[in-house]
Parts: C-alpha cells; structure tokens; sequence
C-alpha cells in the first residue's frame, strides 16, 4: 500500500554494510575515561574528526560492563560514522571494542596506551585519524527512501504541553512512517510508570506484552523500590516538570507515551544499547529517563536521528546523532527559540492540527537527513552520557 | 480517525484532553483570576467556558469542578493522582492539592 509518505527520498551515506547515516562523522573514541586525553589531543592535530570523551570504562564488570561495550561498540558502528580511530589503555578491551565496530566493514585502527605513552600514541593515532578524514570526505550522499531511516525519541524537560502537542507530533510520524517501514525506538523505562497498563497493550502481541510488563515491574522493584530514600517527587517529575506544571509521574507517563501515537505498536524489547534484531519496526529500549544517557543509548542502537519534544526546554544534543527539537509551549518558542526546530505551539492554540505537525516533523526529518543541522549541532550540543548500573569494582 | 477540526477564530485559554477529566491545562501565558476562559475539549474540539479562580501559570491546572479530598484525579480519561485537599471549581491543581499514588 502507497501513501503520501512512500515517495519521500533523502540523501544519505550508505555504509558497508548496506545501513543508512545522515551524517559523515569520523571519530576518535576512547575505551576508558583515562584515554580521553589522547583521544582529545588527536582531534586537535586532525580537523575533520571529533573526540567523544566519556567518564567510564575501568573495572566495571557483569552487565554494566556489558552496557559499557555495547554503548561503545554501539556508538562507533552507528552508521553516522564513517570511520573510527579507538584509543584505550591497554590492548585487550581496545581490539574487544574496535573488533565490535569492524564487524560493519567500515574503517577502524585501535591503538593502546600502555608502554608507548601517550605522545607515541597521539601520533600513530593522528596518522590513521588523516586517512580516515581523507577518506570520509570522498564519500558522496546517494539517494535512499526515508524508510531506511532508524529514527529514536525521547522527550525532556516536559510539560503539560508536550502531552497536548508535541509528543502528540512524535506520535503521529510515527504511525505515518513505522508503515512505510522505518525503523522507531522509544524507552524511558521510569516514565511509563502510571501508563504501564496502556503501554502493555501497544505490544505486537501478549507475549511481547508480558516481557515487557516484566521488565517494567523490575526495574521498579530492582531500582526505585530498593533506592528509594523519599517519594521521588523532587526527580520524577523533576524540578522542571513541576515548574512547568506536570504533578505527578502518572501524568507525566500518560504525555510521554503519546509519542508512539495512535496506531503503532512495538514488536520487541532491547537491552540499553542493544541493536534491533527483529528487521523493521517499532521497539522499546529498557533506558534511563535521562536526556543525554537515553540519546546516547538509543544512538548506540543505531538511531540515526533522534525525535526529542521538550516542553520547558531541554537543550540536549549528541555527538552523532542530530537531535530535532519540538516544542508546542508557546513561552519556550519566545523565550529559547535558539534550541527550536518545529514549533507546533499552534496545537494549543488551536490553529495546527496534529495531522499537520506530524507533518511538519517528517518535512524537518527529511531536511535533517539531507544535511540541514539541527539547532543542538549548530548550538554545540554534543552530550555523550554512558549509563551505569553499578558501582565499578 | 481523522484529527478534528480547529475552532476558528477564538484562541482557548485552557485545553482539556478528554471529557471524563476533572482538571484542565492552561495554554496562554499571564491568566488571571476571574478570567471568563474558552476551553476546549481536545478530543472533539467541543467548547464550554469556566471562570478562572485564581492566576495560574502557563501549562498548570485548573479544577473543572468542585474536588474533594480523597477523589482521583483524571486527565487524558486516566488516574493521574489523588487529591489530598479540598479543591473549588476554576482553582489551581498542583503538588499542593494533588500527589502521586506511585512512589
């Protein structure tokens, strides 16, 4: 079945391994916290690449080592990235990582710290990182279809105003383009809390359903119910949630789940940075309600752009991954407009109707593809956050 | 289902998402008391008008009717809470009369 959304082409990079990026970034990416300064200094000496400095990596171990190579590995395979040049303190987690990230086919040099130093290592890494460049800025843009696109959200800073209108937005791209055969991610496992029971019914079947109702249940007894020292009503909602109006979490989870609109529905469950296996397709990643973290997450998925409605105005960029801002708080398109690519404030007012903001999204998502940069890009915004799960040995 | 259509020529100044809900959102910045509101029952767009109790901020609630201590707090047709004191009609709804029943 065609629609109106069917012919819709962007210019993309195709990788080797056939995956779509909208940007052609080459990175130099540290496996631990203490290789950042080497990372950093190689993309001074080589413009054109991008250090992704980070505060983890040593001693972690179990599942939060697990999440600690999968956001890693994640994050270089994205198909954003053109080439990646991996620096960490010693040889075994830094050919574990850079291994990862060959298994795409693109261009990838690891290099360790350990009895070299970092001066011999800057300059072996800064040789590598210019052929990389040299590399990367030959490629050329090819024409795909917008299905091809793997495209995230996450919203932040919310408010009353994104319930009314630009999770809403999200939501109806979505069931636009989940049926064109785009790939969706959504999470933020802590903010479904009072719309489980609805978020439940919006899997593919019962079975996905109950994995995702069990996953749901332990983190709240695995998590807040053994952490908690209050009643979280100062962290969820936040500060901000509640300035901007929000009361309580059941609220706050009935807005974030209109991201998913009014007909899609998800067909499996991934671990935080965990890539999707089960080919096209709507799916939700077990992850922090945290801005940066959730986006780093999602990214290391293989989002290639990242859908992120903000109602008092969250700021939040990634390194790869352009972020598009929506907003329908009309205070926030007049007070922080810097940080605003779709302004659908016209919802509250009465003069867009959500069929129309969807609209305006997907218009802004295919000019994103084509290379326009989204505010978070132009303003800087390149917040890489790894979520951990335990304390390091 | 198709998205209804706008009202014309009226801005609302405040939005309520479905009709069992008890409170609803103010979209206009600088309301204040005793302002006769259009609001609008985003479902459908049907309109009825409530006097504003008090000055209330953009994105913040009011009660559509009186609420008591006690009762559940609705909006989008769902359990957002409970309330914990007295409400009256047109009355800001907040962290102060309205708590989670989570955490």
């Amino acid at each position: 079945m065609t629609s109106k959304y069917s012919n819709i082409t962007i210019h993309g990079y195709r990788r080797e391994n056939g995956r779509v990026g909208v940007r052609n970034h080459v990175i130099i990416l540290p496996v631990d916290d203490i290789s950042n300064a080497a990372c950093e200094a190689v993309a001074n000496n080589v413009k054109g690449t991008m250090a992704i400095p980070h505060a983890y990596g040593r001693l972690q171990f179990g599942e939060d080592l697990d999440v600690h190579f999968r956001t890693i590995i994640g994050t270089g395979a994205n198909a954003n990235v053109a080439a990646v040049v991996v620096i960490g303190i010693e040889p075994g987690w830094t050919k574990k990582i850079a291994d990862g990230i060959r298994l795409t086919g693109k261009p990838v040099a690891e290099f360790s710290i350990e009895q070299k130093g970092d001066f011999e290592t800057i300059r072996a890494a800064s040789w590598a990182a210019k052929d990389f460049v040299h590399h990367a800025t030959e490629m050329q843009r090819e024409e795909c279809s917008i299905n091809e696109l793997w495209i995230s959200t996450k919203c932040g800073e919310s408010d009353t105003t994104t319930g009314l209108g630009s999770c809403p937005t999200v939501g109806n791209m979505y069931d636009k383009l989940l049926p064109e055969g785009i790939t969706g991610f959504f999470g933020e496992t802590s903010e479904i809390t009072g719309a489980e029971h609805i978020c439940q019914t919006r899997a593919i079947n019962k079975e996905v359903g109950e994995r995702w109702y069990k996953m749901w249940k332990s983190y709240q007894d695995d998590v807040i119910f053994a952490h908690q020292t209050d009643d979280l009503s100062d962290s969820q909602p936040t500060k901000g949630n509640i300035e901007g109006g929000l009361t309580t979490i059941e609220e706050k989870a009935l807005g974030n789940l209109e991201k998913i609109g009014r007909t899609s529905q998800f067909i499996d469950i991934l671990e935080p940075a965990e890539a999707p296996g089960q080919g096209n397709g709507l799916y939700f990643m077990d992850s922090s309600s945290a801005a940066a973290e959730c986006v780093t997450l999602m990214a290391a998925g293989g989002a290639v752009i990242h859908t992120f409605p903000t109602g008092q105005g969250n700021v939040v960029g990634n390194p790869i991954v352009p972020v598009i801002k929506i907003t329908a708080n009309p205070r926030t398109v007049r007070t922080m407009n810097e940080h605003v690519d779709v302004d659908v404030s016209g919802i509250l007012r009465r003069e867009q109707t959500i069929d129309e903001a969807g609209d305006a999204l997907i218009e802004m998502i295919r000019r994103t593809a084509n290379g326009r940069n989204t505010a978070a890009e132009a303003l800087g915004h390149r917040e890489f956050s790894m979520t951990k799960l335990y304390r390091s040995a | 289902m198709p998205d209804p259509k706008p009202i014309p020529n009226e801005i609302p100044q405040l939005l309520v998402h479905d009709h069992e809900d008890n409170v609803g959102v103010v979209v206009v910045e600088g309301l204040t008391a005793g302002t006769d509101m259009l609001c609008c029952i985003t479902h459908d767009n049907s309109t009825f008008r409530l006097t504003a109790g008090a000055d209330v901020p953009i994105g913040h609630k009011i009660a559509l009717r009186d609420l008591k201590a006690g009762e559940t707090a609705t909006k989008y047709g769902e359990d957002i809470g409970k309330i914990v004191a007295d409400i009256p009609q047109g009355a800001h709804v907040h962290t102060h009369n309205c708590k989670t029943k989570r955490w």
